[in-house]
């Protein structure tokens, strides 16, 4: 059997919070173990190297969308990241497009409340307390499948960092956002018009804002069908502002 | 000093504390939660297979009822739970699952028609019916008598987290991310509220309530192997331990799961045993028929567990270079159920091993899962010694679980607790004793002790927090696990008070300010021995077995000395063990008297009171013309427990409402 190899891992580093840090690139050697994910890779360096390096897991499964950066130049969830799937020498980013905590831990979680809330992102029910002693309403197979299809997003951010309009438009909602968008549309009990739902992305801001370079449909960890569902919702809101 | 002041301190940002904050919120009240992370990267979200609600749509549900899933959840427990809350729970749980598909939760539907499915390795055809087309799914469980879990492909506590998280912030609820608790403030008896640390800035604040409640999972970080997120490391336990009066309930009960992915101990759901995935040993003999002829690979999963590893020890695990293991084989189930049923498990044998589990089978071990103990609370979530103080979901001990929880019962336990404690918090805030005042004094005290506890980690100890911390795990994981013994635990034990004594003097290398990673594991893993320690001393205690709980040494369950709750408290902060007390549970109350389980050995030892109470109860039972909802009142009234808005029946396609 072949030496394991050793892996050149350059990150990030850059503490917002202590006046004396500047961002830098610091390099660190790692030894592959086999079935080694960059989440076992960055726990290992953190133990034995550099307590001090910060970042953000939390499932380590690829469940919970903590764990985006961007790998050698592309956004992805790093504990689902085998380190024999890439090259030796492997360069770890923070997302862009939010705010620094330190090193690799970005503030997606208030970025997508924000988004959440401008959009109100929630179902909105004819009857939100309903008779619970009651069946429950009804509901087409084949249509939840599909709803569920949307319901995925992790909100790990990938999208809104390879995002291309995000870059020049700060309030610009994201594919994670007209996602969900396309979601409530599609849910039978949601009671908003196609009216409301245009008030909410009709804009520049919204689904109009996307340039269709669609890194965001590239890069979804859980491969969601955004290309399709941003093409549909804008077609949709031109019907709904004409 | 910062003062941030609510009506309700929630710690906790996953299913159960959301599920709780909505709760009082909708009573007029103002919640505040507080999450490590953003709420929606909890562990909530990890749950795949589904939640447990007797809706009996599907063919295979036919008969469920609250009276079925009440027996199997106390079977699952292996009497170890608290029947009237057991009650409370099956009544809530079909409420609240049809609460989150009004909230929006895309649960998978009832197809009418037929379909193929895999039971026992065979290919059936069920026949779903029209009347239930549309209506809720439920697939097959672990230890249920009935299909009776609901379900959302195997993305379930993703879907509910989505949903509750979206209602919060539908409701206002604001959620500080990234702050962690580090101690609860008290006044003499009465908890108003905790001390709490900013992970991104490392400022303390204090935060003053009138009633706070812990929901922050559970503690599976004490292992090395386990399917716990990482931010899993009991640290709500520890601040209720750290009060010196509340008492942590059961804690040696803790859950191992059959299939942990083989090393990682990532989760592969039930629900791929539900659906018919079978297990298989080195030689591809499917052998769980050879220990469990009744359940099989669906038998309760300390059960199940045990099996494999006796199958292991018994050499007949497929070697790899980091140990033997067995294998979880779903191929038989078909591409087109594992697309549609099973897609997380899919991803996660793409990612992490390469494998396709259409095609392959995948290397499984059981790793530990889930915390059965926890904050030792009444039915309505309340501490019995600490007013103001509540505790909901897996946190905390009320006791619907024992010594063995039933798959799909927790994260419907997440919502049910959700819904139940959020009614007895606000009524707790709205009634005599909801008020608080608070001298500023107290709360700056506290402040400042935690504050000195830091920079004492600051102030050059020589211990390592990491190297500590993986002794530790290293400890639980090898002598605290699935097999214990006496000489064993005693090793265990004392490990771990040397390691207690050892983490007084780490010494963390950087004061960066600001998020300090090391620093952070230096308190925590202080806290995380206290929590083992309580773990492994009741484990030592226990001299019998239960549930989850397995002494070699005491392999039988004995219910004449041990139908008790083990109640642990650490009221010297300088002493190395926690203190036990016990609890009985009470025989002569019970609606189902102590039996066999129907899977596992039967060779228990019988309490005293039983064969009174069985003959009782089968009096009872023999009564001709009583409607099940009389006969259950009659054997164990429980619904006066429960708050007024959740005491109602629950309407069936077969069980219109009375």
């Amino acid at each position: 059997m072949s030496a394991p190899r050793q892996i050149r891992l350059n990150v990030f580093r850059h503490n917002p919070q202590d006046p004396a840090s500047t961002p830098h690139l610091q390099t660190y050697l790692v030894e592959e173990a086999p079935g080694m994910t960059l989440f076992l890779a960055l726990s290992e360096l953190r133990e034995r190297q550099d307590p001090s390096l910060a970042f953000d897991f939390v499932c380590r499964a690829g469940i919970c969308g903590s764990c985006g950066m961007v790998v050698n130049g592309r956004p992805r969830l790093a504990c689902r990241t085998l380190t024999q799937e890439l090259p030796a020498e492997i360069t770890l980013l923070p997302l862009p497009a939010f705010a620094l905590i330190a090193d690799l831990s970005v503030d997606s979680g208030s970025w997508m409340r924000a988004m959440t809330e401008r959009l109100q992102a929630w179902l909105h029910a004819a009857d939100p307390a309903p008779d619970l002693s009651r069946l429950e309403a009804r509901m087409d197979p084949d249509l939840a499948d599909q709803i569920y299809e949307l319901d995925r997003c992790i909100e790990c951010g990938c999208c809104v960092a390879a995002c291309g309009t995000v870059q020049m438009r700060h309030d610009f909602v994201g594919a994670v956002g007209l996602n969900k968008i396309a979601r409530f549309g599609l849910d039978p009990r949601d009671t908003r018009s196609d009216a409301e739902f245009y008030d909410l992305v009709g804009g520049d801001e919204g689904v109009f804002g996307c340039m269709t370079l669609l890194a965001c449909h590239d890069v979804c960890p859980k491969e969601l069908p955004l290309q399709t569902q941003i093409a549909f919702l804008r077609r949709r809101m031109l019907r709904a502002g004409a | 000093m910062k003062i941030v002041y609510t009506d309700v301190l929630v710690v906790g940002g996953g299913l159960a504390g959301l599920r709780v904050a909505v709760g009082v919120r909708r009573r007029g009240l103002d919640a505040l939660v507080l999450s490590l992370v953003p709420p929606k990267r909890s562990h909530s979200a990890a749950a795949q297979g589904g939640m447990q609600a007797s809706l009996a749509n599907t063919t295979k549900g036919e008969g469920d009822n609250e009276d079925v899933h009440f027996e199997d959840t106390v079977r699952g427990s292996d009497w170890g739970a608290d029947q009237p809350v057991v009650r409370m729970f099956v009544n809530t749980a079909p409420k609240a699952v049809r609460e989150l598909a009004a909230w929006g939760v895309p649960w998978s539907r009832v197809r009418k028609g037929d379909r193929e499915v895999i039971i026992n390795g065979q290919r059936v055809t069920l026949t779903e019916s029209e009347a239930a087309h549309g209506l809720l799914a439920q697939r097959d469980f672990g230890g249920t008598r009935k299909w009776r879990t609901c379900y959302v492909s195997d993305g379930t506590g993703h879907a509910m987290l989505y949903a509750v998280g979206d209602q919060a912030i539908a409701h206002g609820v604001p959620v500080h991310e990234r702050k962690e608790a580090l101690a609860l403030l008290r006044d003499a008896d009465r908890c108003c509220g905790a001390v709490v640390r900013d992970l991104a800035t490392g400022e303390l604040v204090a935060y003053v309530s009138r009633a706070t409640v812990i929901a922050t999972g559970g503690a599976g970080r004490l292992y090395r192997v386990t399917t716990n997120a990482v931010i899993c490391e009991g640290m709500g336990a520890a601040l209720a331990l750290e009060t010196g009066v509340v008492a942590l309930g059961n804690m040696e009960a803790v859950q191992f799961h059959p299939t942990g992915i083989f090393p990682a101990g990532i989760l592969v759901t039930e629900g791929c045993r539900g659906d018919g995935g079978l297990l298989r040993d080195a030689a591809g003999h499917r052998f769980m028929p050879d220990y469990e002829p009744e359940k099989k690979e669906l038998a309760s999963r300390d059960v199940v567990s045990r099996r494999m590893a006796e199958h292991i020890r018994k050499g007949h695990g497929a070697p790899s270079r980091f140990g033997p293991h067995l294998w979880l084989d779903i191929t038989q189930l078909g591409r087109a159920h594992i697309d549609r049923n099973l897609r997380e498990v899919k991803e996660i044998c793409r990612y992490f091993l390469g494998v396709d589990p259409a095609e392959a089978w995948i290397p499984v071990h059981p790793a530990q899962h889930y915390t059965m103990g926890g904050i030792r609370t009444r039915h309505s979530g309340e501490s019995p010694t600490l007013r103001g103080l509540f505790s909901a979901g897996e946190a905390a001990c009320w006791d619907l679980h024992g010594f063995n929880r039933l798959g799909g019962n927790s994260v419907a336990e997440t919502v049910v607790a959700g819904m139940i404690v959020g009614e007895f918090v606000a009524d707790f805030c709205q009634g005599p004793g909801g008020e608080i005042s608070i001298p500023t004094a107290l709360v700056r005290d506290a402040v400042a002790a935690q504050q000195a506890a830091l920079d004492a980690l600051l102030g050059g100890g020589t211990e390592s927090a990491d190297a500590i911390r993986v002794e530790m795990q290293q400890v639980m994981t090898d002598r605290v696990g699935i097999f214990r013994d006496g000489a064993s635990l005693t090793l265990a034990v004392e490990a771990l008070e040397a390691l207690l004594l050892r983490s007084r003097r780490i010494g963390v290398r950087s004061n960066a300010p600001g998020p300090n990673p090391e620093l952070v594991t230096a308190y925590r893993v202080q806290r995380m021995l206290k929590v083992a320690l309580c773990i492994a001393c009741g484990a030592l205690a226990r001299e019998e077995s239960r549930g989850a709980h397995f002494r070699e040494d005491f392999p039988r369950r004995d219910d004449a000395h041990w139908l008790q709750r083990t109640l642990a408290t650490w009221p010297d902060p300088a002493a190395t063990r926690p203190t036990l007390a016990y609890e009985p549970l009470q025989v002569e109350s019970m609606e189902l008297p102590p039996g066999w389980r129907g899977y596992g050995e039967r060779n228990h030892i019988e309490h005293p009171q039983t064969p009174a109470r069985a003959a009782s109860v089968e009096a009872a039972r023999a009564i001709p013309g009583l409607h099940r909802y009389d006969l259950q009142r009659e054997l164990m009234a429980y619904r006066h427990l429960l708050p007024p808005s959740l005491q109602g029946d629950n309407e069936r396609l077969g069980e219109p409402l009375r």
